[in-house]
């Protein structure tokens, strides 16, 4: 068969393509740290949770999340006797400045810390539609705020009702499990912030990390497990009436 | 019967179709940013300029490093596991020049008390006070010292 010009032209598409690679370059690695060798997540110890809004303060502060606006918070629950589908749950400015008396100090009373789940099946990473939020490497689910286009499917899609739109960038915004603090071998805001050690921040690739022996020892549960989101948040002490 | 015979239209319409994904490609070249796909369906720098967010809280280790005599006060007493900078503060800057960046004194009436105030949804075993009664107004710190709180018979703890 003898080559044409025309079939010089077929090869163009593949051509295309390899190029494409070549201008990708090599990626910026930072020093010591190596994306497969993580897989993070968090352990929430509800039997530890004071309610005192430390976590949620310091959110706030490190991530510069706006005013009236949260990553995290925290739910204060009310059970009374056995009517465990009807919580009263509260959490005044989302237990920032920590909670007033209880109302009803009888029943079962309790805090509930919340932050993104950072499932490894997300669901919010699922409807973008223009890859703007998604998984990292090392298991952390992120919005990439110059690609956002504001479009909110994401927000209506996590079943925690983790995300929200920035009211000054308009784009998704969400717990990044401070991704600058754990890419420098620092541990959360949150978690360093926590008085009483009931959050901790886990990786799971990590074969010394303490989560495994708690896991293995404890009655572990996470949030919703029916959404099948492979949620990355675990908590200890978890009632059944929270969801 | 030549079965190509009548085809030059067939021939310039795939032309056509070529000359539209090349343009296609070129389009694509120049909107769709170099490290996209990467790692997966996104841009793999975001990656990078997430991780280069500055910080705001230092970490203990770091407050560690210089006031190592409040370390020595604290690692025996009660609030051994509270964090510095959960009492005080992100402090940061003032890690990264303390020359410049005084932090601010802290009110112990409203410090204490966000954790250590009765609340019933607190884990019994918690230390709480109601502290109208047990304070009798005055200020946390003229009885207990904040690094190392507890009062026992043997000192502060
Ligand atoms: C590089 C050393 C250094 C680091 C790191 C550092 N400090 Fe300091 N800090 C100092 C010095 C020096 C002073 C005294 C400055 C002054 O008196 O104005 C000081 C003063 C303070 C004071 C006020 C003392 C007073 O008399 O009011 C506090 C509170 C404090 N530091 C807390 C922290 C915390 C919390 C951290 C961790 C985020 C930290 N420091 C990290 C050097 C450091
Ligand atoms: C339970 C809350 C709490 C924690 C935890 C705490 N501090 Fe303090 N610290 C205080 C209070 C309250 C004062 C006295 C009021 C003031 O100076 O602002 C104080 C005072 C200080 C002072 C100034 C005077 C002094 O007593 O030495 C320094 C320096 C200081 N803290 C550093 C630290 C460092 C470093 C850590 C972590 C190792 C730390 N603090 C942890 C509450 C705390
Ligand atoms: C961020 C939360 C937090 C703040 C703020 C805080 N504490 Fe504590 N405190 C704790 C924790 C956690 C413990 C340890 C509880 C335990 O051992 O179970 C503790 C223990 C104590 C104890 C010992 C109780 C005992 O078991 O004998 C005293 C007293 C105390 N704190 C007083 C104070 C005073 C006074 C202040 C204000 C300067 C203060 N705390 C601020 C979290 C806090
Ligand atoms: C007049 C001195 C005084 C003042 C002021 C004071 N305390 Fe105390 N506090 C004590 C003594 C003494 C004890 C230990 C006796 C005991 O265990 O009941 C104690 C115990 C505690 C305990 C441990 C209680 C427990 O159940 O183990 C906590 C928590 C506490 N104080 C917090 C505070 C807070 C918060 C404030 C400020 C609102 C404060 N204290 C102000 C004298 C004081």
């Amino acid at each position: 068969m003898n080559l044409t010009r025309r079939h010089m032209l077929l090869l163009l598409p593949a051509a295309g393509a390899a190029w494409k690679y070549v201008l990708a370059g090599t990626p910026e690695a930072a020093p010591n740290y190596k994306l497969s060798e993580h897989w993070w997540g968090m352990l929430i110890d509800l039997t530890k949770c004071i309610g005192c809004g430390s976590c949620v303060r310091a959110c706030q502060t490190e991530n510069d999340v706006p005013e009236g606006y949260f990553r995290t918070w925290v739910e204060r629950y009310h059970v009374t006797d056995y009517d465990i589908e009807n919580p009263q749950v509260d959490s005044p400015d989302g237990g920032k400045k920590g909670f007033p008396p209880a109302k009803d100090p009888s029943g079962k009373n309790f805090f509930v810390p919340k932050l993104c789940n950072h499932c490894a099946d997300s669901p919010c990473t699922q409807v973008c539609p223009v890859g703007a939020t998604f998984i990292s490497p090392d298991g952390v689910v992120l919005v990439d705020k110059t690609y956002c286009l504001g479009c909110r499917y994401c927000v209506q899609a996590c079943p925690y009702g983790c995300r929200f739109i920035n009211p000054t960038t308009n784009t998704a915004e969400k717990c990044t499990l401070c991704y600058h603090r754990i890419r420098k071998g620092l541990t959360t805001a949150c978690c360093e912030n926590c008085p009483t050690g009931a959050r901790q921040l886990a990786d799971l690739k990590n074969p010394s990390d303490p989560i495994h022996e708690f896991l293995k020892t404890h009655s572990v549960q996470v949030l919703k497990p029916y959404m099948a989101t492979h949620a990355k948040v675990f908590y200890n002490g978890l009632d059944g009436s929270v969801r | 019967m030549n079965a190509f015979k009548d085809a030059g239209h067939l021939f310039r319409l795939a032309g056509v179709f070529l000359a539209g994904i090349l343009l296609f490609l070129v389009i694509r070249e120049f909107l769709v940013p170099k490290s996209f796909g990467e790692y997966g369906h996104y841009r793999g720098a975001a990656l990078a300029e997430i991780a280069a967010r500055p910080l705001h809280y230092a970490g203990h280790d770091t407050c560690e490093t210089c006031h190592a005599d409040v370390l020595e006060k604290k690692k025996d007493g009660k609030h051994a596991h509270v964090n510095c900078e959960t009492c005080h503060g992100a402090l940061a800057n003032h890690a990264d020049d303390p020359a410049s960046v005084t932090p601010q004194k802290l009110d112990t009436a409203v410090l204490c008390v966000r954790c250590h105030e009765a609340n019933a949804a607190k884990p019994r075993g918690f230390p709480q006070v109601v502290s109208a009664d047990h304070s009798n107004g005055l200020a946390c710190d003229t009885c207990h010292q904040p690094h190392s709180p507890a009062i026992t018979a043997g000192g502060a703890k």
